[in-house]
């Protein structure tokens, strides 16, 4: 079985990519895109397209049936998600396979499966992989609360099953102050949601984010390695790494060796990403959860492993086991991606749409910028701020983050404010380059540091030959 | 009495509701003052409201729920 013709069902940087991997794979591209996105670079890209619908993503890019109908139109075989859209949507993947054509992810299965978080985590457990410490699912009463809480420890976190987003959170610290906030929380729960149910989880305070990418083709699972993503504001991740700094070779190969676990027990197919959280004083790590989807931050794996991860998501697809083993991948030295975004750090990172006068790409050896930009670009408000992810790789870590300083230096969008200042301080900081960071380091430093974070002109080079 | 026009101050989507499943802001023919919201606009997914600017009465909304909207495109008519 082969992809004869492969349709992108997305748009941005991300398109792009896929459009640059099929294509060297002999694969002829369908874009398609909403009338906001005619002009966009994944358009011009690739080989056709197809108008989906108006502007707004509910009437275009989320519109399963207009995807199928423009598949079929074109004679494109295979649909490729992307992330974000429908990437995870479980009812897509199985209406594209019922279309008669290839879905290049998981199985609608596995979608389901790892999207519901409490299945997810009794798979896990199944596995033998740790996942946090507390209810599966919601309490039942208060008295199973109490009891789950001396098998825990506190600090927990008390969440409303019908809650979401970190809604309706509260933290205990003690037994007093759990007995004090759990009817607080169920009565709350029950006003805002209409729904008391609560549960309980131990709060790992000051734990980093670690994710095991993984590849599957439904028999055979490897991992290429873990990213760290640490560096989050509003749990959007900001700067990702490969490897993580802070794991001891231990570590990574236990952790490894469980997102390996867990994927090959439900024979999990396709690019995939098992997320953690990581106790670096103690060791321990947690396991969150399963994204069934390639990841913006793919890139920082590609870089240390050698692996061409979308190119590898296709040709699973196509029906191929897997053509790499476990013992081939190797990581090779260090790599940092940034993501820039059309938004002001200055100005508490409001989106700034606009059009891009005139742009200057990095380059040199180990700078990769995947990006979504042309010059002349009118950037439309109708999406994420993600313009592009620049991606650069070295020998070590201290000289990735000296090598992403000096790419930054060469990148200049003009026309539009962009996440760049806030990547260039980033790289300035002295926690930073020690890697002494953590999932809630980033916004305290930005209360602190906003102000530093308006474009400023790079230094002059100096230095001889 | 004169007739106004309120101005989108964003590109983006406009909603006439604070989510989809409560009541619109306004409705044609309310009264307004100035600080009082009558949409809200998304753009690059955040969500920013849109005042009425002025005291007065709503003559009627130009575009629609879920419109996508250009920066300075007019939103609403207002007889202040």
């Amino acid at each position: 079985m082969s992809i004869k013709k492969l349709l992108i069902a997305n748009r941005g940087e991300i398109a792009v990519r896929i459009i640059r991997a099929a294509r060297e794979l002999g694969i002829p591209t369908v874009q398609v895109y909403s009338k906001a996105d005619a002009e966009s670079l994944a358009v011009r890209l690739a080989d056709e397209s197809v108008e989906i619908g108006p502007a707004q993503a509910s009437k275009s890019y989320l519109k399963q049936e207009a995807i199928l109908d423009a598949a079929r139109s074109t004679g494109a075989d295979a649909i490729h998600p992307g992330y974000g859209f429908l990437a995870e949507n479980a009812e897509f993947a199985a209406a594209v396979e019922s279309a008669g054509l290839i879905f290049v992810g998981p199985t609608a299965h596995s979608i389901r499966l790892m999207g519901d978080k409490v299945a997810a985590r009794a798979e896990a457990a199944a596995a033998g992989v740790p996942t946090v410490p507390g209810s599966n699912g919601r309490l039942d009463g208060v008295d199973a609360a109490f009891a789950l809480v001396e098998q825990t420890g506190f600090p927990v976190m008390i969440k409303a099953a019908a809650g979401g987003g970190g809604r309706g959170i509260r933290i205990a610290r003690s037994a007093d102050e759990f007995a004090r906030l759990m009817p607080q929380a169920q009565a709350e729960a029950q006003a805002a949601f209409g729904d008391g149910g609560l549960y309980v989880e131990k709060l790992i305070e000051g734990a980093r984010h670690i994710e095991v990418q993984v590849l599957g083709d439904g028999h055979d699972v490897i991992h290429c390695f873990e990213r760290e993503c640490s560096l989050q504001r509003r749990r959007q991740k900001v700067w990702e790494e490969a490897p993580s700094p802070s794991l001891t070779p231990a570590v990574r190969e236990k952790l490894c060796a469980s997102a390996v676990a867990l994927a090959k027990a439900v024979h999990y197919r396709g690019a995939g990403t098992l997320e953690y959280l990581y106790d670096d004083r103690s060791g321990d790590f947690y396991f969150l959860e399963m994204n069934t989807r390639i990841q913006v931050e793919h890139p920082v794996t590609e870089m240390v492993t050698g692996i061409d991860l979308v190119r590898e998501m296709i040709r699973i697809a196509c029906g191929e086991r897997l053509r790499i083993r476990q013992e081939d991948v190797r990581l090779s030295g260090h790599a940092i991606e940034v993501r820039i975004n059309a938004e002001d750090p200055a100005k508490g990172f409001a989106p700034n749409p606009g059009t891009v006068t005139a742009l200057g790409s990095p380059g040199g050896n180990g700078v990769r910028f995947d990006s979504m930009l042309y010059p002349g670009y009118t950037i439309p408000p109708f999406y994420d701020s993600l313009l592009g992810k620049l991606i650069v790789h070295d020998e070590d870590r201290p000289s990735a983050i000296r090598r992403l300083a000096r790419a930054l230096g060469e990148l200049t969008i003009d026309g539009v404010l962009t996440t760049k200042p806030l990547h260039q301080a980033l790289a300035r900081d002295a926690d930073v380059q020690a890697a002494r960071f953590h999932t809630a380091w980033l916004e305290p430093w930005l209360d602190t540091n906003a102000a530093r974070l308006s474009p400023v002109s790079a230094p002059p080079a100096t230095g001889g030959q | 009495m004169a007739i106004q026009q309120i101005f989108s101050p964003l590109p983006g989507v406009f909603y006439r509701k604070p989510a989809p499943d409560q009541p619109v802001y306004k409705n044609d023919g309310d009264t307004v003052t100035e600080n009082d919201t009558i949409g809200l606009i998304e753009v690059m997914k955040s969500f920013n409201e849109v005042k009425a600017g002025a005291a007065g009465k709503i003559v009627r909304f130009l575009i629609e729920n879920e419109d996508a909207v250009m920066a300075g495109q007019p939103i609403a008519e207002i007889e202040v």
